[in-house]
């Protein structure tokens, strides 16, 4: 039968739309409305000091919109104009320094495209399968386009000379809010690669990221991207702080604890089909996709296994992977209607691959909490519905 | 090379603000607290969310307790059990506590609740005097128990190279479900439409007032809900307080204080609401809310205002 919204006239195609400035600063349509951040309530006791997920089963590309990357505050997100805002440069410096937000934006600037995963992901699938849903397992990552300032353009500003050997030497970070959230980073980081952003996606941040400028430390654990960064000290030694002692230690299974476990490993995820993507169209050509990452290096390779890890293909990666940056994956089958356990396994260019929950847990036992990057299973039925399982 | 950007820090800006304190005790101010006015602010300004005795309400967290569990399947990891220095617990306690009041202790203070934590994991006895000559050289008993990261020997030297592509396994059983635990939050559809027409109270209401006053009360929501799924914590909820008789919220546990003032004909209307958020624990001796009060008299207006929006 002829489809009547082809045959009949159809309102959108005879009356008129919008007019521009029906939304001064565009909102999505209203019919992408489910494409939201979402919060697990039983994580953590109140939402000031909590976390949410990125709704990555929903996305595709590698960009994630600023509206709905996933956001993590130790005490709310704050309120803090660009004029109210100070940066200061202390410690082992020559000169110590105050700067506006006015005063980092007339520093040579650079773009970089980043992942910024929580330690946490996937922290809650440890014991097991758990939360049902790709948004809930691997959701707490965003990946943008940052514009910035090196950090080490800046500790040139104020000079190292007085720190003497920069090898033994390290930067604590702050930010303005009431956590303070202090980290302490290791100088060779922080001349290498660490941005002091002010812009996300070509945008101004977002209040929730840390308005009007925040850390980046690339492929390095989020919570050492200081969101309203107001201070950097030079120091001889780590702080020792709250954020890297009591929490973002991984915990082994003889009780001793790993320490300064920065990077995040290469990890990957089925975005879609997953449990809140379920496959709709019944049999025949089915996109599988995904995203991989390290925060070693560029992803070089993804296979999928449609069987529960029995047999491999690799993936297309949507474009060659780069540096500490989200990567697409594709793999385009003909789907048959039978069951699948679907599964992604990423390699990045040290050579390293992607492990098994039972290799990790070998390691590391169930209580690490922080840094889980197993290879994650979704057990597709002929209905096309999903959900996360653990297999043998 | 140099920019010539920024101006110098003053002395007195870098001490505002360089607050952080080493393990070795770099950075710690001259003072000293005991056991017992430890437990006294203790009781004041943290027990509403980590309990009389460090042992945490709801969610918040265990300070203290946890021995010997840190190879267990749950682990406990509070200052007594898990914290390498002690130092750390001084550092965090000064700059960001108490939770919605930070930065608000003096450093007597900041001893004195940092010698009852330790108290309370009973690594001290109750005349044990914390200062800032003595804290750097107090061991916790998990000092040892960190090692830097190792995944590149541990980890990533057995984990490369090209891995298995076919027949890599035998069989692949189910053997965890996540449906079984069923703990995934709801799937909601679009945010639900904004509320319809206001209630006529709420006509009266100057917006602008309004709007100052829900500003005003994120210094109360570390302990206080309002407005639709609003839940009790540390304090009651607070949905349509204003003009409410005292002591009528369902489940939650009243102070002694209250529960006789309620009795004795306590109304939240603006006048007691204002003169009890102005002074909480002199209009309310006894009082288990643990906030100083407000000073503003504008702060005042604009979270009564608020607190009268959200009504029932």
């Amino acid at each position: 039968t002829p489809d009547p919204l082809i045959t009949e006239v159809q309102p959108w195609a005879s009356g008129l739309g919008d007019g521009v400035d029906a939304t001064p600063y565009g909102l999505p349509i209203e019919y992408e409305a489910d494409v939201i951040r979402r919060n697990v309530e039983w994580l953590t006791a109140d939402t000031i000091s909590s976390i949410n997920f990125t709704p990555i089963h929903a996305l595709d590309g590698t960009i994630t919109p600023q509206g709905c990357a996933f956001e993590r505050h130790h005490s709310g997100a704050i309120d803090l104009r660009k004029e109210d805002y100070r940066l200061m440069i202390n410690g082992l410096v020559d000169r110590p320094l105050v700067f506006t937000y006015a005063d980092l934006e007339r520093f040579p600037r650079e773009n970089h495209v980043y992942f910024c995963e929580c330690a946490a992901n996937t922290g809650m699938e440890w014991a097991g399968a758990q939360l049902n849903g790709a948004q809930f397992t691997h959701g707490m990552i965003h990946n943008m386009e940052y514009t910035g300032v090196p950090l080490r353009t800046i500790l040139q500003e104020a000079g190292l000379a007085a720190a003497g050997d920069l090898s033994d030497k390290w930067v604590f970070v702050e930010g303005a809010d009431a956590s303070s959230n202090g980290r302490s980073i290791p100088m060779e980081k922080a001349l290498d690669d660490v941005l002091v952003a002010f812009k996300a996606n070509g945008e101004a941040l977002r209040k929730e990221h840390g308005y009007p400028v925040r850390l980046v430390v690339p492929g390095w654990e989020g919570n050492m991207w200081v969101k309203w960064i107001r201070r950097i000290e030079v120091m001889d030694g780590p702080v020792e702080s709250r954020e890297e002692t009591s929490k973002y230690t991984d915990t082994l299974a003889d009780g001793t604890s790993r320490k300064w476990t920065w990077e995040m490993d290469a990890k990957s995820v089925v975005t879609s089909p997953s449990p809140q993507a379920p496959i709709t169209h019944g049999k025949g050509p089915l996109v599988i996709t995904g995203l991989a990452w390290s925060g070693r290096g560029a992803i070089t390779r993804v296979d999928v296994s449609t069987d529960g890890g029995k047999n491999w293909q690799t993936a297309r990666l949507a474009k060659p992977g780069e540096k500490m940056a989200l990567t697409r994956f594709y793999l385009d089958i003909d789907w048959g209607g039978e069951e699948m356990f679907l599964q992604s396994r990423a390699m990045d260019e040290t050579g390293y691959v992607q492990p098994t929950k039972a290799q990790l847990r070998e390691v590391r036992g169930l209580n690490s909490i922080y840094h889980n990057n197993c290879i994650q299973t979704w057990w597709v039925r002929p209905s096309g519905e999903a959900e996360n399982v653990e297999v043998s | 090379e140099n920019l010539g950007l920024g101006r110098v820090a003053l002395p007195e800006e870098i001490a505002a603000w360089d607050k952080d304190v080493s393990p070795d005790g770099t950075g710690l101010p001259p003072g000293s607290g005991d056991v017992l006015t430890g437990e006294e602010v203790f009781a004041d300004k943290c027990a509403s969310c980590h309990g009389d005795f460090a042992e945490g309400v709801d969610n918040w967290p265990k300070l203290a307790g946890g021995w010997d569990t840190l190879a267990d399947d749950d682990p406990l990891k509070t200052v007594g059990s898990y914290w390498p220095h002690l130092s750390t617990a001084w550092d965090y306690v000064n700059r960001s506590m108490p939770f919605g009041d930070a930065q608000s202790l003096e450093p007597d203070e900041v001893y004195a609740i940092v010698a009852y934590i330790l108290y309370s994991n009973d690594l001290v006895d109750d005349e044990f005097v914390l200062s800032d000559e003595t804290l750097a050289e107090f061991e916790l008993p998990n000092a040892d128990g960190f090692i830097v990261d190792d995944r590149l020997e541990t980890e990533h030297s057995k984990w490369v190279g090209e891995p298995c592509m076919t027949d890599c396994k035998d069989a692949v059983e189910v053997t965890m479900r996540a449906m079984v635990l069923d703990v995934t939050p709801q799937e909601e559809g679009a945010p639900e439409e904004a509320q319809a027409a206001p209630a006529e109270q709420e006509a009266a209401l100057d917006p602008a007032l309004v709007e100052a006053g829900e500003k005003v009360f994120k210094k109360c929501k570390a302990c206080h809900q309002i407005g639709d799924g609003a839940k009790n914590r540390s304090g009651p909820v607070l949905t349509g307080i204003v003009g409410s008789p005292a002591g009528r919220v369902e489940g939650f546990k009243y102070s002694k204080a209250l529960t006789e003032m309620a009795e004795n004909g306590l109304v939240w209307d603006a006048d007691n609401l204002h003169a009890f958020l102005a002074k909480p624990k002199t209009f309310m001796k006894g009082t288990k809310m643990s906030f100083s009060g407000l000073k503003k008299e504008d702060d005042l207006a604009a979270i009564t205002a608020y607190l009268k929006s959200v009504a029932n």
